[in-house]
């Protein structure tokens, strides 16, 4: 038990709207140890907004309800705004789809590092330099003196994402939590990120939360995975069983996707059983 | 006499010092009937080819035909009626404040239509809508509904070439089978040639018969897709492009 | 009770059965979310009131407003017959009021009517045409908006003479250069998105296009902003007025009647204070107005 970093039970997310209340996340529970823990879903699955819960970021009107969303055993619901504020990013870090709306377009990249450095930890201006360069290593950036120099819209997609990672990374966090890092970026850019991300996580004993809607993906790049349809968990498996994986939905979602090695003339529909959406969400405890 | 001929297409965008050559000497033919598939990374100019045969991208030298007629640089309205184009991102290529009756009765008026109620009616048929999606706004869709839009405003035409800018990247998987499914039906019914833009290798293989690697621009190799299945490559980008694909 | 509880399911209907069933339904969802802003439907409130007041002015005022009394000029507030005391020359002040309504709906609506539209008008060919067109419009913009909006309109007016219907002609020639740069910005946003492409690739000619594609979505941003500027109209017409070049005496416009009790305002103040009231009560509802209809108009908001 003591190697749970995080420990998420019965958690709710509500929106409530002129027709009543909808609930975008439904009573999903799981825990978080030193893994790399995947959850997949479509659009509207309640994936991202499972993420967000647990910084609570969910946007106004939106409720987070709970039994309890535990941090290294402190439950992060009796926290105060401010105390929250302590939490995100000093122990829990989030990387989101799109490096460019995440960075100051206006500030070079090196005084953005540098000022995230020092927010958390008292340096001088020289020490949050060298630091920030280290950073920039760390994430496989060959000229990071350069990169320190240049302004976020100067950056690739890829460079970007890999500076957010590194941006995330100096505080270190015990927990990131990486919503769909690499949709936006190519094939070839995709693996090198992800290859960072593992080396990270890995020396560092994190706990990664990766939020994906590609189940190779997310087979591929992670130790279990969360199957999410219509707010609730239908099932929980080992990645590397993910293609073996029993729930109709998640067997629909493998098959119809086209294979490369596998011609076929149509590629299977989904069909979706009103049943998923009822039975109750699988528990991703440990 | 093939369906589309593209020979020696540079596209570029701004003038002088600020010009971005977008395509360099882009030379393919496409028969008719056949499914040709681009494929290459963000920038690599795959949907600036596109662009630059429906007039969307008015800087461009080279010759492009249709049944080996060129096109003029002013595209008449009869061209309208054998090309058209699904555009990648189904939430921003229908008007926010139109339904899908306006956005479809006012293609078929364009294009000197006399029986529009009766063709919406089809038309939303053939693409797997029916009637009572017929008066929503695009607001009211799932993304994969609008596709199904977006399809059938192209289809409006009675086009013979369907040109298709990444039609299932922003949709979720299980609709994305859905939506190729219905293309793969539209080109055996109605015997459309089809071009298509797409960066998932998987994707093109499964809709296409042939298919162009582009890197930078240019075109680096034109291959057919049973060499794509078999992972056989002359040009180094190429593999490099399969082995990250894996 | 049943029947009721049905016109709201046929109003909010998914799948509407026609055309105008599918507008009704449409505006009856931005009519209910415009009703769950509390603030928006105050300020609607004071308009309807409005609005009723003007039509009704003969029935409401409780004596003639051009009647003067000199023997019971600048009565205080609550003076029995006189809820709101009389004028410099004993006019009853609460039927200036009322009357002064009209007057002051009817230039809030010419110039509501004529500025935007021309705005709107030149804001989008020049948004969409682009090149020399584009160039020659925004300079012609630049040039209005370099004035002073006062010194403009006063040059107008004394080119045209004095009067309300002049003074309502040159507050629009003055109010229409920031409609155009709204909708010439839009314009520029919206003519790059696929849904423009798409209608280009269909053939459709850049009147089409302007007229059914761009304008409907510039509207949403200028009626708010219209909304939003009403009070300086109000306080343009005012201040044309306090100059003589506006509403003429003894016509009740509200702006003329601040004016004239200016000259009271350390001894009797409220000959200024309500008109002044009259006028921010006003201009408040039509901002609050102008902010829920953003909330509903505005595609980008919301899903």
């Amino acid at each position: 038990m003591m190697n749970n970093l995080l420990d998420v039970e019965n958690l709710w997310v509500k929106f409530p709207n002129r027709n009543g209340v909808f609930d975008a996340v439904r009573g999903v529970s799981f825990t978080l140890g030193r893994e790399r823990l995947g959850i997949v879903g479509e659009s509207g699955s309640g994936k991202s907004m499972t993420g967000r819960a647990i910084l609570r970021l969910i946007r106004k009107p939106g409720i987070v309800e709970a039994d309890h969303i535990k941090l290294d055993g402190v439950d992060l619901l009796g926290k105060t705004e401010k105390e929250m504020r302590a939490v995100r990013g000093q122990r829990i870090s989030m990387v989101m789809q799109d490096p460019k709306f995440s960075l100051n377009p206006v500030i070079t990249i090196g005084d953005q590092i540098i000022e995230a450095y020092r927010l958390h930890n008292s340096a001088s201006k020289a020490d949050a330099y060298r630091k920030s360069v280290e950073m920039l290593e760390a994430v496989s950036i060959n000229d990071p003196e350069r990169v320190m120099r240049a302004y976020p819209h100067e950056m690739s997609g890829g460079m970007g994402q890999r500076i957010m990672i590194a941006m995330m990374l100096i505080p270190n966090p015990e927990i990131l939590i990486a919503d769909e890092p690499t949709s936006a970026l190519d094939v070839s850019v995709q693996r090198q990120v992800l290859d960072i991300m593992d080396k990270l996580v890995k020396e560092r004993g994190m706990g990664l939360i990766f939020i994906s809607h590609d189940l190779n993906l997310v087979a591929d790049f992670c130790d279990r995975v969360l199957i999410m349809y219509a707010g609730r968990v239908v099932e929980v498996c080992d990645a590397k069983n993910l293609h073996e994986a029993k729930h109709p939905y998640t067997r629909g979602l493998l098959n119809s996707l086209p294979r490369l090695d596998e011609p076929s003339k149509r590629l299977e529909v989904l069909q979706r059983d009103p049943e998923w959406s009822k039975a109750p969400s699988v528990s991703g405890r440990v | 006499m093939s369906m589309l001929d593209v020979d020696g297409l540079n596209v570029w965008f701004g003038k002088h010092l600020e010009r971005v050559d977008a395509v360099k000497g882009a030379t393919f033919q496409v028969a008719r009937g056949e499914s040709f598939g681009l494929v290459g990374e963000s920038g690599s100019g795959k949907s600036t080819i596109l662009r630059a045969i429906t007039g969307l991208a008015p800087d461009w030298s080279g010759t492009l035909s249709i049944e080996g007629q060129p096109i003029a640089k002013k595209r008449p309205k009869t061209f309208f009626k054998q090309v058209q184009m699904v555009f990648q991102d189904p939430y921003a290529s229908l008007h926010p404040r139109h339904s899908v009756d306006q956005v479809l009765g006012e293609t078929l008026h364009l294009h000197g239509f006399q029986d529009i109620d009766t063709r919406v009616v089809k038309l939303l048929d053939d693409v797997g809508l029916g009637q009572k999606f017929r008066f929503r706004y695009p607001h009211q869709l799932s993304g994969g509904q609008r596709q199904r839009v977006a399809i059938a405003r192209a289809l409006a035409p009675e086009p013979e070439l369907l040109l298709l800018d990444e039609p299932t990247s922003a949709l979720d998987v299980s609709v994305q089978a859905e939506i190729l499914n219905l293309l793969t039906d539209l080109r055996a019914d109605r015997g459309l040639t089809y071009l298509m833009v797409s960066h998932d290798l998987s994707v093109v293989a499964h809709m296409c018969d042939r298919l162009a690697v582009m890197k930078s621009g240019d075109i680096v190799e034109i291959m057919s897709v049973d060499a794509l299945r078999a992972m056989n490559a002359t040009h180094p980008y190429t593999q490099q492009l399969f082995k990250a694909s894996l | 009770m049943s029947d009721t509880q049905t016109l709201r399911e046929w109003l909010l209907t998914e799948t509407p059965t026609s055309r105008r069933h599918a507008k009704i339904s449409a505006f009856y969802q931005g009519w209910l979310t415009l009703r769950s802003n509390t603030m928006a439907m105050i300020g609607l409130g004071i308009l309807v009131l409005m609005l009723f007041v003007a039509a009704a002015a003969p029935l409401l005022a409780p004596h003639d407003p051009f009647v003067q009394d000199l023997g019971n000029r600048l009565a205080p507030l609550g003076t029995e017959g006189h809820v709101f005391g009389t004028d410099s020359l004993g006019r009853d002040i609460l039927s200036r009021l009322i009357y002064g309504s009209r007057i002051t709906l009817y230039i809030v609506a010419l110039v509501a009517l004529i500025a935007p539209i021309a705005g709107l008008l030149v804001g989008t060919v020049s948004g969409y045409v682009g090149g020399w067109t584009d160039a020659v419009l925004m300079r012609i913009t630049d040039i209005f908006l370099a004035f002073p909006r006062l010194i403009l309109a006063l040059a107008f007016v004394a080119a045209l003479g004095a009067g309300i219907e002049n003074a309502v002609l040159a507050i629009s020639l003055t109010a229409w250069p920031p409609y155009a740069r709204i909708s010439r910005a839009e314009t520029l946003t919206i003519r790059s998105s696929d849904y423009i492409s798409a209608i280009q690739l269909q053939g459709a000619g850049a009147f089409r296009i302007i007229t059914k594609h761009i304008w409907p979505l510039c509207i949403s941003s200028l009626i708010v902003r219209v909304t939003l500027d009403m009070a300086g109209i109000i306080l343009a017409a005012a201040g044309l007025g306090f100059l003589g070049l506006g509403a003429q005496p003894p016509s009740p416009e509200w702006g003329a009647m601040i004016s004239e009790g200016r000259r009271f305002i350390l001894d009797y103040w409220w000959v200024a204070t309500v008109p002044g009231l009259a006028i921010f009560t006003v201009s408040l509802a039509f901002n609050l107005l102008g902010d829920g209809l953003r909330d509903v108009l505005d595609p980008k908001a919301g899903e």
